[in-house]
């Protein structure tokens, strides 16, 4: 158990970092510890004491297996995140172009 | 009943927009009548899928993974009442703006990343509102997500970057947070389709347990939907958007990947319950208040538009609400109908009209160079087809008869008198009132109120194309009002409210498939 707490607790540190932090990077390091906290949370229901990998083998047909599809899940997740990655730090790396800094609170151009 | 055409809601627009982007290298026409010849056969094949359709599900399995013992496995398509109305409205608006854009992107380089881009966001918006499976749903989600992340940045100037900065983080929390509590259902119901999730669940069925799950789920697509506590990206990104994609958003991209997930996995995954109806109630009725006050102080056209976009998706999220809490209590289940069917229907007037005025925005930007409602006045004469246009959305979305946001208005407050919801049903009247103040501002400043001496000549209307999908728009908010009809009523809005309605209808049809 203590490690779905842990993994909840690791989801609420990005979530915490969103919130906090300043810097533009930082945000995006936050959004990733988040990401990743998702991945493993799924990554862990997936997991059997004991278990094997899926192949199921006819000549010993009793072994405990693990969960095969939360991986199929991580993975295609890990694709998406990938992509939100990219597509953030792209728009960060414009902001850096036109404002000059990283830092949120000198970017308020749209207020009201 | 099989309807084999699901797929290519999918399908065709994916590969539209991979096509796009190889044959527009060569070729610099050939993105736009790409897009276009797209969108044309998805409005066709939406609207012959919505007539032939029936009240009936269509399923159609990815792969042909027939189901285990009863049980599905694979991904599966689901083609019903609900989901038809939603591929209707995203297509026929997908439409208009991209024949729009044909003039209105004209200035904006790079061209054919737009129309790519356009399609992903149509393929994932599709696939959203087809899926029945809810890692599907997320993954469909994230690809319209993108698309529109990249869509709200096109001008890369300062404020664009500024919105789809916002947009993005908050999109992200909000993906994660739904990605979460998909992990947290697969952990307790061992399946990932909403049908048999439903089973699963109705099985000894206590809500304390998936109360967690509840919240994730409304906080997450709630931040998609933007309704009132999460609502702080959305004026940012549809203002800043170019004016065919804020319509898209508004329109239509709030509803498919935020209402419409809402609405389907709260009456067609959970069981619906009291407390919950109730939080979702106020959520609404918070969104159409506060909505309507903060739009009335804005100055520049699409930042008030946008704001009146929570607003109205208020009165959706509400009158569903209702219809909610009326169900969960078990009593006047005809009133809880009448509410449901109210938001349905104004959840499809919302993306009329709200498409034609951010279309109408986007032409005053067009050939007045500013959105600021202060450097406007006396556009009406040199913008004739404009002014009227948007004269037809200003009464549709302040709910002046015979247009229809004044019908599907009218059955969400007699939904609620009826529910003896005395208090809702007066905000909603107070709102409706508001929304017309705010509407008077913009029509008066921006196309009557000349000041002597600022009569400006030099105004020419907008070019074909964009006059076209205006006029398109503004007959379809007059048409839309026929829904309100007995006849037609039954036909096209009932079978979304049956398939919502009957608790065990939706499960039943496909895992007994």
């Amino acid at each position: 158990m203590t490690v779905y707490w842990l993994c909840f607790i690791l989801f609420l540190v990005g979530l915490y970092g969103v919130i906090t932090r300043r810097n533009l990077i930082k945000i995006a390091i936050s959004l990733s510890v988040m990401e990743f906290s998702c991945f493993l949370f799924l990554a862990l229901i997936g997991y059997t004491e004991g278990g094997v990998a899926p192949i199921v083998d006819t000549a010993d047909p009793v072994k405990t297996y693990v969960d095969p599809l939360p991986q199929a899940m991580v993975l295609t997740a890990i694709v998406i995140g990938l992509a939100t990655t990219a597509m953030l730090m792209a728009v960060i790396i414009r902001i850096y172009r036109k404002y000059g800094t990283f830092d949120i609170r000198e970017i308020k151009n749209l207020r009201g | 009943m099989m309807n084999p055409l699901i797929p290519l809601f999918v399908a065709v627009p994916l590969a539209g927009a991979f096509l796009t982007i190889i044959l527009g290298r060569f070729i610099t026409a050939i993105p736009r009548y790409m897009a276009l010849a797209v969108l044309l056969f998805l409005a066709f094949i939406s609207f012959w899928s919505l007539v032939t359709g029936g009240d009936g599900s269509s399923v159609y399995t990815l792969g042909g993974w027939e189901p285990v013992e009863g049980v599905p496995i694979g991904l599966y398509l689901i083609h019903d009442g609900f989901s038809a109305l939603l591929l209707c409205l995203i297509s026929l608006v997908g439409l208009l703006s991209v024949t729009y854009s044909v003039s209105y992107m004209a200035r904006y380089t790079s061209e054919n990343y737009f129309y790519s881009l356009f399609c992903l966001m149509i393929a994932g918006m599709n696939g959203v509102v087809l899926s029945g499976d809810i890692f599907n749903i997320y993954v469909f989600l994230e690809i319209s997500a993108i698309s529109s992340y990249a869509l709200v940045a096109f001008g890369v100037e300062k404020n664009e970057l500024e919105a789809t900065l916002k947009y993005q983080v908050l999109g992200v929390v909000a993906s994660f947070m739904i990605l979460f509590a998909i992990g947290f259902i697969y952990w307790s119901a061992k399946t990932l389709n909403i049908a048999d999730i439903r089973t699963v669940f109705s099985a000894d069925y206590d809500n304390s347990h998936y109360l967690l799950i509840q919240i994730l789920l409304l906080t997450g697509f709630g931040l998609k939907a933007a309704i009132i506590p999460f609502h702080a990206w959305l004026p940012d990104a549809h203002s800043s958007a170019p004016s065919p994609i804020s319509a898209m958003l508004s329109g239509v991209l709030i509803k498919a990947v935020g209402i419409y997930v809402i609405i389907r996995l709260f009456f067609n995954m959970f069981e619906v319950t009291e407390g919950m109806s109730i939080v979702i109630t106020t959520l609404g009725a918070l969104s159409m208040a506060v909505g309507v006050f903060l739009a009335i102080g804005q100055w520049d056209i699409k930042r008030l538009l946008a704001y009146h976009s929570i607003s109205q998706m208020g009165y959706v999220v509400m009158s569903v609400g209702i219809g909610m809490i009326l169900m969960a209590r078990g009593i006047r289940s005809e009133v809880a109908a009448l509410a449901i069917t109210g938001g349905i229907f104004h959840m499809l007037n919302h993306a009329a009209f709200k498409g034609l005025l951010f279309l109408n925005a986007g032409a005053i930007e067009y050939s007045v160079g500013t959105r600021d409602l202060r450097e406007m006045g006396g556009l009406a004469k040199g913008m004739p087809v404009t002014s009227a246009t948007s004269l037809a959305a200003s009464l549709s979305i302040s709910g002046i008869p015979p247009f229809n946001g004044f019908f599907s208005k009218l059955i969400i407050i007699v939904a609620a008198v009826m529910g003896r919801f005395y208090f809702l049903a007066l905000l909603a009247v107070i709102v409706s009132i508001i929304t017309l103040a705010s509407f008077m501002k913009f029509q008066r400043y921006a196309f009557y109120n000349v000041e002597p001496g600022k009569i400006r000549n030099d105004i020419k209307e907008v070019p074909v194309p964009m006059l076209l999908s205006m006029i398109t728009l503004a007959v379809v908010c007059l048409l839309l009002s026929l829904l309100a009809l007995p006849g037609l009523r039954e036909t096209v809005l009932s079978p979304a409210t049956d398939i919502l309605m009957d608790q065990l209808k939706y499960s039943s049809q496909i895992t007994g498939m």
